[in-house]
């Protein structure tokens, strides 16, 4: 019980630090948590979250109310930019058949990140299909493990049937500096985006400034 | 604990939503609070809530991590072990309370602007 508690005067805050997040999304074992750990200022963490949604059919749920809930966990760091700006990255561990409840997680993102294994690409194909139809801009990411054979990107782009905008690189989800790059590559394209998005609703708005 | 039949693995002794009394949303909240939205302690609220009979424990830890440095909704969940829903009904009370505000992201649909987008990416190139 919290009642009862005098009024604080008000006070000069200062400024409050921007939270901005990028998703890091794909297939099982792909190298989500790996990506994330590799640039986090912090070992990652882990929470998790109830989803519930009525009514949309996930399993065979006959005779169960419509309504459904999973627990979704969620591995996630966080880049400090500067007092006034931190950057978090969500990678989701599994549970990818939940993708599509992920409406919340995905609300105000900036971009997200697709991890793509070459020897499995259509494990990726849930994640691109959800950010393209929500119009997150997103880079897809080709994790280049041990062994595994190297494909021009072109050839995955085609496979991923990616729009000519989407970013599309190589990178070692290992590595801190690779991985940086793959989000430089996120901003770089959501900035673009946004750019474009801009020009699009002046064109179509004429004289209204 | 760990000798005794409730071990981790037996899973919570207490249900999280014991903790909110059974309330599955904050009363302070129209929305929900996004994963990142910062939770900071306020700043003349410097009195002493481990004698707070009002607050729970789990309150107190919330004020308590806040204090340090302000945390994110997500962080605060991942560093109490609990459960998102669970701890965003508990800031709502802190809220109510004025122990703790809370910052809004940038609102869905709509991009930061670009100066801010611009210093992101040369932060990241510093890594």
């Amino acid at each position: 019980m919290v009642f009862g508690r005098s009024k604080r005067s008000g006070k000069a805050a200062p400024a409050e630090p921007v939270t901005l997040k990028i998703l890091v999304a794909g297939g099982f074992g792909v190298g989500k948590t790996t990506l994330v750990g590799a640039v986090s200022e912090i070992k990652p963490l882990r929470t998790e979250e109830t989803l519930s949604e009525a009514g949309r059919p996930v399993d065979n749920t006959e005779g169960v109310e419509a309504k459904s809930t999973t627990t979704v966990a969620m591995d996630f760091g966080r880049i400090t930019i500067n007092e006034q700006l931190v950057l978090y990255l969500f990678g989701t561990p599994g549970q990818d058949r939940f993708w599509f409840l992920w409406d919340e997680l995905a609300q105000g993102a900036l971009g997200a990140v697709v991890l793509a294994d070459t020897r499995r690409l259509e494990d990726s194909f849930a994640a691109v299909d959800y950010f393209e139809r929500r119009g997150i801009p997103f880079t897809v990411a080709v994790n280049c493990f041990d062994g595994a054979e190297r494909y021009p990107l072109e050839t995955v782009r085609e496979a991923l049937d990616l729009d000519g905008e989407v970013p599309v690189m190589l990178c070692d989800a290992r590595r801190r500096e690779s991985s940086r790059d793959v989000l430089v590559s996120v901003v770089e394209h959501a900035m673009h985006a946004s750019a474009q998005a801009a020009a699009a609703a002046a064109s179509r708005e004429p004289a209204t400034t | 604990m760990k000798d005794r039949w409730f071990d981790d693995a037996a899973g919570p002794v207490v249900r999280p939503y014991a903790m909110t009394r059974g309330r599955t949303r904050s009363s302070a909240e129209e929305a929900p609070l996004d994963l990142i939205a910062l939770v900071i302690a306020d700043v003349d609220g410097e009195e002493d809530v481990q004698d707070d009979h009002s607050l729970a424990p789990e309150h107190v830890d919330i004020v308590t991590y806040c204090r340090r440095s302000s945390l994110s909704v997500a962080e605060l969940a991942a560093e109490l072990d609990l459960p998102v829903g669970v701890v965003r009904v508990l800031i709502g009370d802190l809220v109510k309370a004025e122990l703790v505000h809370v910052t809004r992201p940038v609102p869905p649909a709509e991009l930061p602007d670009e100066s801010i987008l611009r210093e992101v990416i040369n932060g990241l190139r510093a890594l």
